[in-house]
């Protein structure tokens, strides 16, 4: 299955964000680089807003994701509950 | 008062009601009078309703978070200048790709704002019409955040200084230009496919990811800081470009044939487009994150390849030039740094041969190729070099007649030959780079016979500045360019070795790193 990929920059915001996708998303490889982390998942990668709020103890839309975002690829869907990057969905 | 809270909307509600709902069909006057671009390419749509913005953005969600992203770029770069940053970055080697991005890619990012702000009018849809519309404004924010971040540079650098100007004339920032020239006046489906999907879905993420990456990997955190907060509207321009292009294939079957060619034609244009951002990654940043050929092999073969395999269900196809463009990633930035190292009078910036721990790096990386092909040119080069006889190449190149790129590449199977191609047209006999350029000639000839094409211009003596006198005995032709150019020669040219930019970014850091 070919991979999805997400990107965002490397700060204190996103760190906890990475947190929730690795725990949501066990095939996850995290690839660190200057200044950016991108994650690969195969086929299929999902944001869930429950896992964010979790780690970062507060309410959070995911329309926030935005801000950090660098790149993303794969179908798009989003609800207030889940971000859903997929291939051939 | 009564403040009792109602239910929040969903998303998908909050989207209807703010994209769709807002839009209404006009009565005083025909559909087909308020929209007259949406015809004559030929391509069908029945339900423009059947658009929907996966990111479900709004216009009072996009101001919030663009506002917040300013104010987060502007914090940094705000930082950085008062800091004296640009003493950070590991030489000043590198402030010469800044000169390249701000005289060649901004000009680029307010076009592109001008091409959504119409294309977003001319489209009777409300979906794609607000989508157009938030990436209008991202674009000239763009512009706008480039410029001001550079503009600390200009306080110190030379080659900045003329950006505009030298846009709509240098040979090379040709390139870019006419690149989007030629897409904004296409129709809107056209400019569509050629810079929403082919441009950014499959091509940005090599310009604006591993090169800033690389920017920040060099202590640049202005760069970084416009590349990345340019880069979190591009996730949104990419799913534009993807979405869009599903739209219109899923409304009719006839419009299949039309967006396949319109894939082979603006794959290959913005393709030759980042022969000068392959040249950028692998010989002017100092510190390289990763090579072109890595970038290449990522962004393009891994993540493009998944993304037409999913098109596959549609009946498109990978377009025609791919599988040269794979073939080249081996050779690209080399003939491209070696055709500037050549011309290095003629740039407003400067150019070098690479180090001996440069070559290394390029033997490391590109095994197949290097020490065979380029290290031996490298090494003439430095030897002459050495000797004061620093080459200038002081003949005008051949230029395509579609990218407009010095004809440099070589054939896709034998690296010590130059390609050239051509077609006769209407008497005259016009000359390509490659397959791909000629194909798009071939197509729309009365189109690209239009071509502003700086060396064909200078010849013509349309480049000189007011006063010149040709007939002049001792007049100067390429000189006379230059300043026409506003090009200030031994100052903003040459080598690097000898340049001011050297001396002063030496002289300022020992001043930053001592008494």
């Amino acid at each position: 299955m070919p991979n999805v990929f997400i990107a965002f920059q490397r700060n204190e915001e996103t760190r906890p964000i990475v947190e929730a996708i690795v725990a949501d998303n066990p095939a996850a490889v995290v690839n660190e680089q200057p200044a950016m982390v991108k994650i690969d998942a195969p086929g299929r990668l999902v944001i869930r807003r429950t896992t964010i709020e979790d780690e970062i103890g507060r309410d959070f839309d995911l329309q926030e994701l935005q801000i950090n975002l660098i790149t993303l690829t794969g179908h798009i869907d989003e609800t207030e509950d889940e971000f859903v990057l997929s291939w051939n969905p | 008062m009564d403040m009792k809270a109602s239910k929040k909307l969903s998303l998908k509600d909050r989207y209807n009601l703010m994209t769709r709902d807002l839009a209404w069909t006009p009565t005083y006057q025909a559909v087909q009078d308020v929209f007259p671009y949406t015809q004559y390419e030929g391509i069908k749509i029945h339900d423009w309703d059947q658009f929907e913005d996966p990111f479900r953005m709004t216009m009072d969600a996009y101001w919030k978070y663009q506002a917040e992203k300013e104010r987060k770029l502007y914090a940094i770069i705000d930082a950085f200048t008062q800091n004296n940053g640009h003493l950070g970055v590991t030489d000043a080697r590198y402030i010469n790709a800044l000169k390249l991005f701000l005289t060649g890619v901004t000009p680029l990012e307010y076009m592109a704002h001008r091409g959504f702000a119409h294309v977003g009018r001319q489209f009777p849809g409300a979906g794609p019409r607000v989508a157009c519309l938030m990436q209008s404004v991202d674009e000239i924010r763009h512009a706008q955040t480039q410029i001001h971040s550079l503009s600390n540079y200009n306080k110190h650098y030379n080659g900045f200084q003329n950006w505009r100007h030298q846009h709509d004339r240098v040979w090379y920032l040709s390139v870019p230009k006419s690149f989007f020239d030629d897409a904004v006046t296409a129709g809107p489906f056209e400019f569509m496919v050629a810079i929403g999907f082919a441009f950014e879905y499959v091509l940005t993420n090599l310009l604006f990811v591993p090169f800033i990456s690389g920017a920040a990997y060099n202590g640049d955190m202005g760069a970084m800081a416009f590349g990345f907060s340019a880069q979190s509207d591009e996730s949104r321009h990419m799913t534009l470009g993807l979405e869009i292009i599903k739209f219109i294939l899923e409304q009719d079957p006839d419009n299949l044939p039309i967006v396949q060619a319109w894939l082979d034609k603006w794959f290959w244009r913005g393709y030759r487009v980042l022969t000068l951002v392959a040249m950028m990654m692998d010989y002017m940043l100092p510190k390289r994150v990763m090579s072109w050929k890595e970038a290449w092999e990522v962004y393009a073969e891994q993540n493009g390849g998944a993304l037409f395999n999913d098109l596959a269900r549609y009946g498109v196809k990978v377009p025609k030039g791919w599988e040269q463009a794979c073939k080249d990633k081996d050779h690209l930035s080399h003939q491209a740094w070696n055709t500037f190292y050549n011309y290095g009078a003629a740039a407003a910036f400067h150019t070098w041969v690479p180090s001996e721990a440069d070559m290394k790096w390029l033997s490391e990386k590109y095994p197949d190729t290097f020490d065979q092909h380029y290290r031996p040119l490298w090494e003439h080069y430095a030897r002459e070099q050495a000797e004061g006889r620093r080459f200038y190449n002081g003949t005008l190149p051949m230029l395509c007649q579609v990218c407009q790129v010095p004809m440099m590449f070589t054939e896709p199977d034998d690296p010590t030959k130059i390609a050239y191609r051509e077609s006769d047209w209407r008497g005259n006999t016009y000359h390509f780079c490659s397959d791909g350029c000629k194909s798009i000639f071939d197509h729309e000839p009365e189109k690209y016979v239009q071509s502003w094409l700086p060396v064909h211009q200078i010849y013509q003596g349309n480049c000189f500045t007011a006063d010149a006198d040709p007939s002049q005995p001792d007049f100067d032709p390429l000189a006379d360019v230059l300043r026409w150019y506003k090009l200030a020669f031994g100052q903003d040219n040459l080598d690097y070795a000898d340049s001011q930019d050297k001396r002063n970014f030496e002289a300022w850091r020992s001043q930053a790193t001592s008494n």
